[in-house]
């Protein structure tokens, strides 16, 4: 670190060596060869990738609008965007990632065409992504874009925070796909274990790219629960009492305040670690007294609750799709609130579980293996919950609604196996096999991500006034039902058969034929990413016979539904009133809905800010820069970062308003398109006529 | 009522709780300072028994916590308070965080034969 | 909207009716500011839990007997206790209107006791070091320079926002972002004072007993 370093080795350990290809051309053995063609081709795709936009951007001239209508946009809706667009594009890495290591295991026989490290760079990154890049952004982009509407507020509580968070989680997410063209990802899993992590046993950048990707995504994700929390608590509209939120939004509170509490054992962690590595420390080496198991337990502290963080909110939203789908208002919302909460607090207790056979007594197992049982008992209520919500009920089977059955029965399963591993005994029998990798792809793959996908189709037209294709939407779902099934079921067989998790090959005859299946399976999964793909497109093509610029296309019970489609940018020209659960059910059964109001006042809405963005650069450079050990830049980008908020605190006039003429306008047009609009009942829903004005039966007494 | 009086009324409420929230600052520093000074005084210049200064350090440490909180932040227990709920919740967690680690990683250095625990 | 701006409270010293603009500003952000403060509590707590759990891994080099000053320690814990002091009577200064060259005189005092602070534990470091207890050397060492130069970055950011701050005043004088900076650092301030009394109780005196 001394100045010769920094003149000696200006790019730090930065060279030709660190590109994919490089080993290839040096040692062509066949090996060698396979590893680095894929290694090249990943490569190749995410800079053509990164070329192939910026050239449609510079085609549509279309660089001032990104810049100044998305990312310096403080608008809450447009962020949310933003955040499910990241999640899309690391999840489609990610989904390739694991298609690829079932084909090596698939083939793993006695070895696989992947060498070990390679295979170990796949499940790093996969599970990193999947985690910290898709479900994360994508919750945080729902709650986003939704959040706001539903308790009736304008935006969050510091917009110009939001946009620095999703700086924060893109640079994240950069540095992660730099990772594929410059050096390589860890080898040591999501979790990082130390010592493996640690410099003795891994020297190379890997873990580095780990570390400050987490960093930079945990410190976005602190200031988004604190943005959720705090908008929560005080943005909502007079009448909305907690009691009255809609359930998405209890949800993302709890999800919030879980964000706050849990991501610094993350930070400390991760911090710990980058000291060992980098100043010589030893608070996880084997040697000098430090303690991998600590690093283990700081990480879980963390590690559980992220497993809410990341399924509560995709409850929310099964909640909210069911009840909307099936015509009924909630089954036991005080019970699912409840429930909810004591998750939450519950998530906090459990964390020994991930690592029961660490050394620890019996007893200590015992205490924490009880508690991971109890959690059973609020998510079975929830499951009732949903369940006697469509008893009954008017079901309609849409896409959200296919992606919530399938989650509901794939979903106990996985609880299931939950409740086996919570045993301690059990737990011995099975850890460290696929069997693990089963129990929690069970409960992620159904619990979150059918849920993040099931509140895409759900909202998707409340964001850009048109519905989705039903017939690819349904297709995708059962093919991501049914691709699911396929690749994991078998997993479950596997681990009792004996076989390790992460294993890049194997010895075992025995194994081949489930491992084919469940490869079969991850092709099926593929077929579903592109059917979402294909129905993007199509819908995209579509729209003019999918429009519903009306804005309540499923017949809502939330407020975000009583907007036009698109919102305009202050969400509603007066905050509302609430009176009840269920706000604008409510209204519409009372006739209150689409009413033109007393007056209009000016609205005071937060300007654009480039602090998001610049502090993105910032951070992702700085981390760049201690991935390679660049010095000269990273003490140059801690100092812009510095400089950079000092400047920021010297900005005034940071709001600007919308009159109140602009607003009636805005809404005038909402209340004429209403008049003409069609209603229309619940048969026609996904019919070109529906504008997206729900037709209103007789009123029922709400209570 | 006319304005002038009005304003000479709030003039002196304003005085008064101005004296008051001085005094608490004050009063906070008083207290800190002894609290301060009892345990530093005990582990410089007594020999009593390590458990017991133990406890006795935690406990005042514990009281002074609080002193700040009231004399220095201003947190009371009157009236609804969403800041007043978050703290106990974030003890509840440190509790349980903090505790929890030192059971396990305590019992683990038992077991382990690592440098052992007091 | 329909709700009673008087009818709330926030931590901190509340400004009141005299500033009804920053008062009412003020509710999200110190609400938001002190939910910050307790993710930071875990931070801190997670550190503690480190240290305590590495105490006895000192691996044959020195222990906190060796190591620590407890004369050093207490001057460090007046110095921060008395820039509490003096961060509460530049709040009363600001709330009520002394003038800003009353209220920058008492931040000035703040700065110089907070900079005194950390001259003082730089000190404390660079003789642990010559001791022989440098971060590199055992578990237990590194554990120490986690948790107190942890607490030291932190008044040390505190220090670089309070020049930003009469930066600030000096600029644009006394408007409601200034006067919501100064609220949100002092919350800061007394915060730190407060894992400062966890750190001289736990690491330092429960060390010597």
């Amino acid at each position: 670190m001394s100045a010769i370093d920094i003149i000696e080795h200006p790019l730090g350990r930065l060279s030709l060596e660190s590109l994919p290809f490089y080993k290839m051309s040096q040692d062509p053995t066949l090996q060698n060869l396979i590893n680095g063609s894929i290694a090249g081709t990943a490569a190749l795709i995410a800079v053509g990738g990164a070329v192939i936009v910026a050239g449609l951007i510079t085609y549509f001239h279309g660089w001032r609008t990104l810049w100044s209508d998305w990312l310096t946009s403080t608008d809450h809706k447009k962020i949310g965007i933003m955040y499910v667009v990241i999640a899309f594009v690391m999840m489609a890495r990610a989904l390739i990632e694991a298609m690829l290591m079932r084909a090596q295991q698939a083939w793993g026989l006695g070895g696989g065409f992947l060498s070990p490290d390679h295979f170990a760079e796949l499940f790093s990154t996969h599970g990193t992504i999947m985690i910290f890049f898709m479900a994360m952004p994508f919750l945080t982009g729902l709650i986003n874009y939704v959040m706001p509407m539903q308790i009736g507020a304008r935006d969050v509580s510091f917009p110009t925070l939001n946009s620095v968070s999703l700086g924060l989680t893109a640079a994240g997410a950069a540095l992660i796909m730099v990772s594929l063209v410059l050096g390589s990802f860890s080898t040591g899993g999501w979790f990082g274990y130390p010592p493996y992590t640690e410099m003795a046993y891994s020297p190379g950048v890997g873990v580095d790219y780990w570390i400050w990707a987490l960093s930079l995504s945990s410190l976005g994700s602190t200031f988004t629960g604190i943005n959720f929390a705090v908008t929560i608590y005080k943005e909502r509209a007079p009448g909305m009492k907690l009691m009255r939120m809609p359930l998405f939004t209890w949800t993302a509170l709890c999800a919030a305040i879980l964000m706050i509490f849990a991501m610094p054992p993350l930070t400390v962690a991760t911090a710990q670690l980058a000291l060992d590595r980098y100043l010589g420390f030893h608070y996880f080496t084997n040697a000098l007294g430090g303690d991998p198991m600590h690093f283990v337990n700081l990480f879980w502290m963390f590690g559980h609750p992220e497993v809410y963080i990341i399924i509560l909110p995709a409850w929310g939203v099964y909640s909210e799709v069911i009840s909307t789908y099936s015509g009924k208002a909630l089954f036991g919302y005080r019970s699912l609130v409840w429930a909810t909460m004591a998750i939450s607090v519950l998530s906090f207790t459990v964390w020994l579980h991930h690592f029961f056979t660490m050394g620890q007594n019996a007893n200590i197992n015992a205490v924490f293996g009880i508690a991971s049982m109890l959690i059973g008992i609020p998510t079975g209520v929830k499951i009732y919950d949903w369940i006697w919500t469509m008893v009954r009920g008017r079901v309609r089977m849409t896409t959200p609604m296919v992606y919530s059955i399938g989650f509901i029965l794939l979903f106990v399963l996985g609880g299931m196996t939950g409740i086996l591993l919570a045993n301690p005994s059990i737990d011995y029998q099975v850890h460290n096999t696929v069997f693990l990798v089963a129990h929690f792809h069970n409960v992620a793959v159904p619990g979150v991500l059918f849920g993040m996908l099931a509140g895409y189709h759900f909202w998707f037209p409340k964001a850009f006034g048109f519905r989705l294709n039903e017939r690819w939407g349904i297709f995708s779902a059962l093919c991501w039902i049914i691709g699911f099934m396929l690749a994991f079921f078998p997993l479950y067989v596997l681990g009792i058969m004996g076989l390790p998790r992460r294993s890049a090959g194997y010895q075992q005859a025995a194994y081949v034929p489930l491992e084919m299946v469940a490869f079969a399976g991850a092709l099926v999964i593929g077929v579903a990413l592109l059917a979402l793909v294909i129905q993007l497109l199509v819908s995209i093509r579509d729209r003019e016979q999918n429009r519903s610029p009306v804005g309540d296309p499923w017949d809502g019970r939330s407020l975000e539904w009583s907007t036009a489609s698109p919102p305009p940018e202050h969400n509603f020209p007066v905050i509302p009133e609430v009176t009840n659960l269920d706000a604008f059910t409510v209204a519409k059964e009372c006739g209150e809905a689409y009413q033109e109001p007393d007056e209009y006042v000016d609205i005071t809405m937060p300007r654009n800010s480039i602090l998001g963005p610049v502090l993105g650069i910032f951070g992702f450079v700085l981390a760049f820069a201690l991935v390679w050990r660049i010095w000269w830049l990273v003490i140059l980008a801690t100092l812009a970062t510095f400089v950079t908020i000092i400047v920021r605190g010297f900005a005034r006039d940071l709001t600007e308003t919308v009159s109140a003429d602009d607003a009636r306008r805005e809404h005038q047009r909402l209340l004429e398109r209403v008049r003409i609009s069609p209603a229309i009942s619940r048969d026609d829903e996904r019919a070109p006529v529906n504008v997206g004005l729900a037709k209103q039966g007789p009123a029922k007494v709400v209570s | 009522m006319n304005e002038a009086t009005h304003d000479s009324t709030e003039q002196t409420d304003r005085k008064r709780e101005e004296r008051r929230e001085f005094h608490s600052y004050v009063w906070g520093v008083g207290l800190a300072l002894i609290l301060t000074l009892v345990p530093f005084a005990l582990v410089a210049w007594t020999d009593i028994a390590r458990q017991t200064l133990y406890i006795v350090i935690g406990v005042l440490a514990l009281v002074q916590m609080v002193v700040h909180f009231r004399f220095f932040l201003h947190l009371g227990l009157r009236r609804k308070r969403e800041d007043l709920h978050l703290i106990l919740f974030s003890a509840l967690l440190l509790v349980i965080l903090v505790a929890g680690t030192i059971w396990i990683m305590t019992n683990l250095s038992v077991r382990m034969a690592l440098p052992m625990m007091p | 909207m329909s709700r009673n701006y008087q009818n709330f409270q926030y931590p901190g010293l509340n400004l009141g009716s005299a500033h009804p603009e920053a008062h009412k500003a003020a509710e999200s952000m110190m609400f938001g500011f002190w939910v910050f403060l307790m993710s930071d509590a875990i931070l801190f707590g997670m550190v503690f839990a480190t240290y305590v759990t590495q105490l006895h891994a000192t691996a044959g080099g020195p222990g906190p007997q060796d190591l620590y000053d407890i004369k050093s320690v207490f001057i460090e814990t007046m110095l921060l206790l008395a820039s509490s002091f003096t961060f509460g009577m530049a709040s009363l200064s600001m709330k009520y209107e002394h003038g800003k060259a009353q209220l920058i005189g008492w931040l000035t005092i703040t700065l110089l006791l907070g900079l005194a602070f950390l001259g003082f534990e730089v000190h404390d470091f660079l003789s642990m070091i010559d001791k022989g207890g440098a971060p590199e050397r055992s578990g237990f060492a590194s554990a120490f320079f986690d948790l107190v130069p942890l607490h030291g970055l932190h008044v040390t950011a505190g220090c670089i926002w309070l020049l930003g701050l009469v930066g600030q005043m000096l600029r644009y004088g006394l408007d409601t972002r200034t006067k919501l900076g100064v609220m949100r650092l002092a919350l800061f301030w007394h915060f730190l004072d407060i894992v400062w009394i966890a750190i001289f109780s736990v690491v330092y005196l429960a060390g010597l007993a």
